[in-house]
């Protein structure tokens, strides 16, 4: 094993069990905290894809603010306390887990047999590193050119979710007074 | 790095939110399980990214977390306000469309 | 340090890493009694001046006491994240300083050591990321002591740092946009050149002052010390702390404000650089005189840190928001919209100094302004209701 395989491995296997442990935890809090651990694991998967720019971007707006904002509204709504019965169960927990290790094996087929070894893009996947130049560089190249208008919508976007917000809660506290 | 290991890793995380979403009934945990299926999706654009050459993939990754951080927002400010108005945040018992 | 082996790079970055870590715990140790000796000459006292000269060994003997201690866990907290807090509100603050350069470099043996551990290319970013990290060490430790007063630091404390995070991260990019097409810190650091009047401090002067006020803020030090107000919540965040676990999260404090200060030196005041003092002498002199101006210039930001404690009062909770929502943020906002305009148009980066101190004028004239016209209402703080509205706009 290389090193690269080696770490792959490593930050696979501690992304999966932060993952499970998400849906398993009863707590709120540790949930959150398993789901932090995921997101590192997939920040340094991104390392390993050479897409450094995009691992910083995802510790820093999924780590730094998404999570510190579920971290709060668990706090300042106090619901480790009230949540006991968190998880359904019987034969419909069954049913949902079979569900999911159908939907499991459904996507490991086409993820496997999706990429057939005559295909351009798999040949291509051993020599790509050098090929592709993703630096911060390049990212914002694309950013601003190719992909303005997208770019300009999701600004839009996160300005309607600013408004949206605001509107939301503003109401019910003028309510309450 | 063969691509499909990638894949693989990928398509299992997304399984994983999805049971999380099927099984959970805490709706804030419900809420992370779709994060964590935006991030399995986001882990398949890098890979294919790459092993096509170009950095399309990687923007295309940008927007995703974009989206996600406005729809966390969002979903926040619902579940915060559901709580206020019911005392619960068990998706079961937010049934009714009148509050 | 491309052409040297492989088992060589591991040593000496090995050794990098030692030396800067040591330097770093000393350093902590240095602020201690600095801050208390400082704040008793500013009070027109004494301050430690028993153990040792000076008083020079009170942070050992203080140390010492922390580790004889009795570790106490109180019984209603929940232990896992109880013992995890302190070390997630140290780790980041050992981590961030990866990247920072301290000097030029040092040529022994025939190889050639640049004075940082790893000049990687995303370097700013980098340290957004990790210092985004550090409100999870105090966000949990509060939550875990299960006491309403370090609950409610936790609280203030991550909507601070979520507010404020964004000026910190909108200041750099001023200067991003007049560096060349790299985050790496050193590179900044280089192109900023040897004379003060070149510095990116006065080329993006309004950018410089929010990014230092915003940095104070994300280091938790007064005049933004609300997570842990004494007056207000006992010791805040850390109220059920004893022992080493406090020691952690006191020396995690002033780890914090080092490592800001040599970013903002990095950042802002030319790195190592001073008149070219850093060439003179021989290829290992220079390399150490690079660091030892990098070091006085850290020393005399710190100083500001320790001044600025004991002559600005604490803001109020709505202050804290209003302050860091319309103040700060428009300032940093209309910078990048100035630099980029100015830039672009003229090409000079006197225009562009000169442009960002009047536009950032203008716009905190036209802010205060509006709040004076808009009748200012006290702001409700019986429930934390409140909270929800200023922290949720934050995802912003």
């Amino acid at each position: 094993m290389n090193p690269e395989q080696i770490l792959f491995f490593l930050f696979g296997a501690v992304s999966l069990i932060g993952a499970i442990a998400v849906i398993s935890f009863r707590h709120p809090i540790y949930s959150a905290l398993s789901l932090i651990v995921t997101f590192f694991a997939q920040a340094g998967l991104f390392i390993l894809l050479g897409a450094h720019f995009v691992a910083a971007v995802q510790v820093i707006v999924y780590a730094g603010a998404i999570m510190v904002l579920f971290l709060f509204v668990i706090m300042l709504l106090n619901l480790g306390t009230l949540s006991a019965k968190g998880a359904i169960t019987g034969k419909l927990k069954g049913f949902a887990v079979i569900l999911g290790i159908l939907l499991a094996v459904e996507g490991v087929y086409i993820a496997v047999k999706g990429t057939k070894p005559g295909d351009p893009a798999v040949a291509s996947a051993e020599t790509a590193t050098e090929s592709v130049n993703t630096t911060t560089y390049s990212i914002g190249e694309l950013l601003f050119d190719e992909y303005l208008l997208p770019f300009e919508v999701t600004s839009l976007i996160l300005l309607a979710a600013l408004i949206g917000v605001i509107v939301l809660v503003k109401r019910e506290t003028q309510e309450e007074n | 790095m063969p691509l499909e290991y990638y894949l693989v890793l990928s398509a299992l995380l997304f399984t994983i939110g999805v049971v999380g979403v099927l099984v959970r009934r805490n709706a804030i945990i419900i809420f992370m399980c779709i994060e964590l299926m935006l991030n399995a999706a986001n882990l398949a654009f890098v890979a294919i990214s790459r092993s096509l050459g170009e950095a399309s993939g990687q923007v295309f990754v940008i927007f995703v977390m974009a989206v996600a951080a406005a729809e966390v927002a969002i979903g926040l400010a619902i579940i915060v306000s559901v709580f206020k108005h019911q005392q619960t945040i068990n998706v079961d018992e937010v049934n009714s469309l009148k509050g | 340090m491309e052409n040297m082996p492989l088992l060589v790079s591991i040593i000496i970055s090995i050794v990098k890493i030692l030396i800067i870590v040591h330097l770093l715990l000393v350093g902590v140790m240095i602020m201690i009694w600095a801050e208390r000796r400082v704040s008793g000459w500013m009070q027109d006292r004494l301050g430690p001046n028993r153990v040792g000269p000076q008083g020079l060994l009170q942070p050992v003997a203080d140390g010492l006491k922390f580790m004889f201690k009795e570790d106490l866990i109180p019984d209603h907290v929940d232990k896992p994240l109880y013992v995890l807090a302190p070390a997630m509100l140290l780790v980041p603050a050992l981590v961030v300083v990866a990247v920072v350069p301290f000097g030029s470099s040092i040529t022994l043996f025939g190889y050639e050591i640049p004075l940082q551990i790893a000049d990687i290319n995303i370097g700013i970013l980098y340290i957004l990321a990790i210092t985004s990290l550090g409100v999870y060490g105090v966000v949990l430790g509060a939550w875990a002591s299960n006491n309403k007063y370090s609950l409610l630091g936790g609280l203030r404390s991550s909507a601070q740092m979520i507010s404020y995070e964004l000026t910190l991260g909108l200041g750099i990019i001023g200067i991003l946009m007049l560096t060349g097409n790299t985050l790496s810190l050193r590179t900044i650091a280089i192109e900023q050149g040897a004379y003060p009047w070149h510095w990116n401090f006065l080329i993006h002067f309004p950018a410089f002052l929010a990014f230092t006020t915003a940095m104070f803020a994300e280091t938790n030090r007064l005049p933004f010390d609300l997570a842990e107000a004494e007056q207000e919540l006992v010791a805040g965040y850390h109220t059920e702390y004893s022992s080493m676990k406090f020691a952690m999260f006191f020396m995690a404090e002033y780890m914090n404000m080092i490592v800001g200060s040599a970013v903002t030196v990095t950042l802002f005041l030319g790195g190592w650089h001073f008149f070219g003092l850093e060439n003179v002498g021989g290829p290992v002199w220079s390399g150490l005189i690079s660091f030892g101006i990098f070091f006085v210039k850290t020393a005399i930001f710190l100083f500001v840190f320790i001044w600025v404690r004991w002559t600005l009062p604490r803001f109020r909770y709505d202050q804290l928001m209003n302050f860091g929502w319309k103040f700060l943020l428009p300032v940093a906002l209309t910078s990048i919209v100035v630099t980029g305009t100015l830039w672009i148009t003229t090409g000079s980066r006197l225009v562009v100094g000169i442009g960002n101190v009047v536009a950032a004028f203008i716009v905190v004239s036209i802010v205060a302004g509006l709040l004076v016209m808009s009748t200012p209402k006290p702001a409700i703080q019986e429930s934390d209701n409140q909270l929800a509205p200023t922290v949720l706009d934050a995802i912003e």
